[in-house]
Order: structure tokens, then C-alpha cells, then sequence
């Protein structure tokens, strides 16, 4: 259920890295905690983010939730497909559903994300 | 809350636990000047008829029968009866806010007919359901803009109702929203297009015009919003006169409408409670503060409203809310529902078209201190008139006719200028009584003068 050539963090987003630009996401847990999600607010292409920091917000019908990016870089990509599709969050966290792409300033972060291993792990607690 | 009478020992045993020994000793510490030094002249005892008769008697002399001309954001207009009738009912007036809103179809029902109408009203595609009166409403659409363009600097043209930029600065001034004013041409009293554009960059976050303004003169919103979107701001449209909305076109270019429905069956009551609303784009929705009601279909197929964006500030959001609104004036909102729907689109418009009439009849031979189109207000040059407005608001008030606003405390530029608003409520013979008493007050004035010259 989880990439092997994704990675992950604790706060449940993952990212997986091609060519210098980081594709951005949250986690199946995610979206299965959140349960039905109605709106997703992401940032403008060309925003900056940096690893750690709230890039958006996902709201469902429980909760509003923030999102920490994985790493840090500039926006290069939105996907504004889930301003009108939602619930595709909920479908296809991991493919369909991307977040946004970030051409990464410092391709070195992303060693120090979980692996798609150690993430099973830590859900299990 | 009940009245618990102290009888004298009472009184005595709590004076002695605070080291007391008398009434007196307990407010020594009080200065002179602020105590009431004779008795109050209340006569003794008499029986609730009397009290009922004496207050009505009071009345009578001091409230009713009064003509009035005064608008500036608080208009007189006819209440329908039957605005109180419903309203007044149980199943409204008792009910709070449905927190399980999907059983409370009727408040729903009214909430849906409130946002349908005012989006009809506005020309927007959503309008929230409610905020607690106009002024409050402008920072939250200030705040909303935004939000949207992720910018801080806010441009208020200074026509807009000055308690409403008093508001506004006081809302944003610790959320590093910097508002800056437009002047307004001297001539026309419009918003000085050129001064707007030249403010204009890419920090502004919007611009802030209201119309018909608070001199009553109609501005050019589009022309406005234009020049705001060139540099990437939102257009904020403000109105405090909702009837304005029945003949003039809806502010098609505006990103955001925020405004007051006082106009609408809610009582002046010396100042609220009254309601407001936002009204916006449906791409901007989920910036909109408040509820949105929507219609649905139940499990029966049946045509049925739900809370499609509920109380977020509330519960979905809480910590993340944007903001304050969580309660709002549903039951002060109803009446404006019922008076919408009572009169329909023709009925506004024709009313709108009575206040405009009216105005101008009134305004007719007065010297105008502005020269362009209003709607239901206008600002008369007393001093060019030769008196004041005090002088002339006193003459007035001596023939049971409420004048105008002096505008010199608002704008020291306009000492000597009056605003006088006529609605619907305004018959000829006071409009005739105003004009007369004008001339005369100046004719006096001149005399004095000129035997002041003379001696």
C-alpha cells in the first residue's frame, strides 16, 4: 500500500523525488483518519516552502487539518484538480491526488524522511 | 432577574462588616462634583396604570409626531406589519441557532430565501447568512480579500460612512492590515479616481467604495474596480442604504459586497440590533465567514435544505477559524427576509424609485454642496445657504421636524454642511416645511447681520 520509492513523515504527507522536483502528498492514514474530505487549500505556484511549515490546509467533514511539506523548495506545480474533486483525496491519496510538485532547494532533506518501512512502523506505534 | 429588596437591617449589618457607619461613608471617597446632591424628584408610589399613562403622556410630547431627515447609514423607511407578525412567532422568535440544523427545515427555509434574494439583490453567486450589521462586515471582507490575494494593504475611499472606517481600523489594527484613505473630489464628492490609482500597487490587498456613498452620491464602482484589478486588489462594494439596491445596477465588477440591511423592516432602536451580510464569487467561497444553506434532496427525494457550509468558525475550523463570526442576528435577518419577499422585485424597485423621487423633490432649489448623482441623501451647503446646520436643525426641531447630519465633526472641511435623507416616510408638506424653514433661517440670519453692520 505504501511506495517503496515514496517517503513519508510523521505528520502523514509523502513525497517521492524525479528529476529535482518533489511530488507532494498525503498518506492513505491520512485521508482515513480525516474521513470525508470537502476541500483542500494549497498555495500558489511559485510560493516557497520550506521543510516543516504548513503549505495548506485539508478540510473534511470532521476537521481542518494543516500540511507540513516534507521538504523545502518553490511551488512549481498545483494540482487544481482537487479544487473541484475533493474527494479524489480520499480515492487516491497516493497517485491521482498529488498535493503539489516543489523543485527542491536541498535535495539532501529528503534522506532524512521515513522510509516506506519505518513509516509502517510508526503507525503500528 | 429578580429585584431583592434590603431592609434597613440589612443594610446596617453589611455596612458594619465593611467597617462602616453609614451610606455616606461607604462613596466619601468619591469627588464632590459627581454626587447627586438633592433627592431625585420621584413622586411616591403610584399603580402601574398611572406609570403606564404617565410614560405614554411622555411620549406623546416628546417622541411621536416628529418628521425626520436624518439618514447617514440608519434609515426610516414603512415597517410592515406583518414583518413583526411573523417574525414574532414562537417557533422564530424563540429558537436558537439550529445546531442540528437539518430538523429546523423552516429556519433553513428562511436562511435559503434570505441568501437567494440578497444574491438577486447584489448580482453575486453566494451571500452568507449573516454577519451582525454592516460596519462589522467590512472588516471581514477586508480580512476575506485577504485572505484571497494573500496581500495586507487595505485602500478605504474616505466617502465611505466614517463609523464604518472607524471599524475597520479598529479590527485589522493588530493584524497588520495597514487601511489607507482616498480623498473624494471636492466637486463631486466621488472617490478621486486619480488619487486611487496613484495609491494603487502591488501590496494592495483591496479597495473599499461605497455607494450610494455616505454623501448619498452614487459612485462609479465599476471605474473603481477597474483600477483595483489592474494591480491585482479585490473590489470591496459597501452599501448602508439596501433600498439603493432596488434601482441601481448590481456592482457587477465587485469581488466582494459587504452592507447593512437596517432598510429592510429592522427598526432604527437608537443604532441595532440590526444585520449584515457578504456576499462574494462562488470561487471565493470558502473564505466566506458564516454559514451557507443549501438545498438537497432527503432520502426521500424530497426537496430539502442542509447546512452545505456550516458554522465553521465553530467546529470544523475552531483554532484555524478566519474569523469571529460565530453566533449571528438569524431572528433581525428574518424580518429583512420577510420584507424582501412582501415586496418582490417590482415593489423594491418602485419604492426605490419613491425615495429617489422624493429626494430630488426635496433637493430641488437647495444649495448643493456636491455636484453629482445621488440617490435618497444629499449634502446641503448651509454656510452658502447663509446659516448653519446647528441654526437650522434648531429651527427645525421647534416645528417637530428631526434635521440632518452636520457633517463638520466627520469632515472639518464640510463645517457648514448638512446630509438630509428623504425616504418614502416623507410627506411634501414636511419637505415643503424643511425648504421654508431653510429660507427663513437664513433670512434671519442675514438680518441679524446686517443690523449687527448697522450698529
Amino acid at each position: 500500500m505504501y511506495p517503496n520509492n515514496y517517503r513519508y513523515t510523521k505528520d502523514h504527507e509523502w513525497v517521492v523525488v524525479e528529476n529535482g522536483v518533489g511530488t507532494v502528498g498525503i498518506t492513505v492514514h491520512a485521508q482515513d483518519e480525516l474521513g470525508d474530505i470537502v476541500y483542500v487549500d494549497l498555495p500558489t505556484v511559485g510560493a516557497t516552502v520550506a521543510k516543516g511549515d504548513t503549505f495548506g490546509s485539508v478540510e473534511s467533514v470532521k476537521a481542518v487539518s494543516d500540511l507540513y511539506s516534507p521538504i523545502s523548495g518553490e511551488v512549481a506545480e498545483v494540482n487544481s484538480a482537487l479544487n473541484d474533486a475533493p474527494e479524489k483525496l480520499n480515492a487516491d491519496p497516493h497517485g491521482e491526488a498529488w498535493l503539489i510538485k516543489v523543485k527542491l532547494t536541498d535535495p539532501a532533506e529528503v534522506e532524512s524522511l521515513l522510509s516506506a518501512e519505518d513509516y509502517q512502523n510508526y503507525l503500528k506505534g | 432577574m429578580r429585584y431583592l429588596p434590603k431592609s434597613d437591617t440589612e443594610r446596617q449589618e453589611m455596612l458594619a462588616a465593611c467597617g462602616l457607619e453609614s451610606l455616606d461613608a461607604l462613596i466619601a471617597h468619591l469627588p464632590e462634583e459627581v454626587r447627586q446632591k438633592q433627592s431625585l424628584n420621584l413622586p411616591d408610589g403610584k399603580s402601574e396604570y398611572e406609570i403606564v399613562e404617565y410614560f405614554r403622556a411622555l411620549g406623546d410630547r416628546m417622541a411621536n409626531g416628529y418628521a425626520s431627515f436624518l439618514g447617514g447609514g440608519v434609515y426610516r423607511h414603512y415597517r410592515p406589519v406583518v414583518a413583526d407578525v411573523i417574525a414574532q412567532r414562537g417557533e422564530f422568535l424563540t429558537s436558537y441557532t439550529p445546531y442540528q440544523a437539518e430538523i429546523s427545515q423552516g429556519t433553513l427555509v428562511t436562511i435559503f430565501e434570505f441568501q437567494t434574494m440578497l444574491c438577486q439583490l447584489t448580482g453575486m453567486d453566494v451571500a452568507n447568512a449573516s454577519m451582525y450589521d454592516g460596519s462589522t462586515a467590512v472588516p471581514e471582507a477586508a480580512l476575506m480579500a485577504a485572505r484571497l490575494n494573500k496581500r495586507s494593504s487595505i485602500l478605504v475611499a474616505s466617502s465611505v460612512h466614517p463609523e464604518y472606517r472607524e471599524v475597520l481600523r479598529t479590527s485589522v489594527r493588530n493584524q497588520n492590515l495597514p487601511v489607507e484613505e482616498v480623498a473624494y473630489d471636492s466637486k463631486t464628492g466621488l472617490l478621486d479616481l486619480a488619487d486611487l490609482e496613484a495609491k494603487l500597487n502591488d501590496g494592495i490587498s483591496s479597495v473599499i467604495v461605497q455607494s450610494p456613498n455616505f454623501f448619498g452620491a452614487i459612485e462609479n464602482v465599476n471605474a473603481a474596480a477597474d483600477l483595483a484589478h489592474a494591480h491585482g486588489a479585490k473590489l470591496i462594494y459597501i452599501f448602508t442604504e439596501a433600498v439603493s439596491l432596488g434601482l441601481l445596477a448590481p456592482p457587477s465588477k465587485a469581488d466582494i459586497v459587504a452592507g447593512e440591511l437596517q432598510s429592510f423592516a429592522i427598526s432604527p432602536s437608537y443604532g441595532g440590533p440590526y444585520a449584515g451580510i457578504i456576499a462574494t464569487r462562488m470561487e471565493h467561497i470558502r473564505q466566506l465567514p458564516g454559514r451557507i444553506v443549501g438545498e438537497t434532496k432527503d432520502a426521500a427525494g424530497n426537496r430539502a435544505f442542509c447546512l452545505t457550509l456550516s458554522t465553521r468558525e465553530q467546529h470544523i475550523r475552531r483554532e484555524k477559524a478566519t474569523s469571529n463570526i460565530c453566533t449571528n442576528q438569524a431572528l433581525i435577518a428574518l424580518m429583512a427576509t420577510i420584507y424582501m419577499s412582501l415586496y418582490g422585485k417590482q415593489g423594491l424597485r418602485e419604492l426605490a424609485e419613491q425615495n429617489l423621487s422624493k429626494a430630488h423633490y426635496l433637493a430641488s432649489g437647495l444649495p448643493l454642496r456636491f455636484q453629482s448623482p445621488f440617490f435618497n441623501e444629499f449634502v446641503v451647503d448651509c454656510k452658502a445657504a447663509g446659516t448653519t446646520p446647528e441654526a437650522l436643525n434648531e429651527a427645525l426641531l421647534a416645528e417637530k421636524i428631526v434635521g440632518g447630519i452636520p457633517l463638520g465633526s466627520f469632515y472639518p472641511e464640510l463645517d457648514g454642511c448638512l446630509l438630509l435623507c428623504a425616504t418614502e416616510m416623507n410627506k411634501r408638506a414636511e419637505m415643503d416645511a424643511l425648504r421654508r424653514i431653510l429660507s427663513a433661517t437664513a433670512e434671519d440670519a442675514s438680518t441679524q447681520q446686517a443690523a449687527t453692520t448697522t450698529a
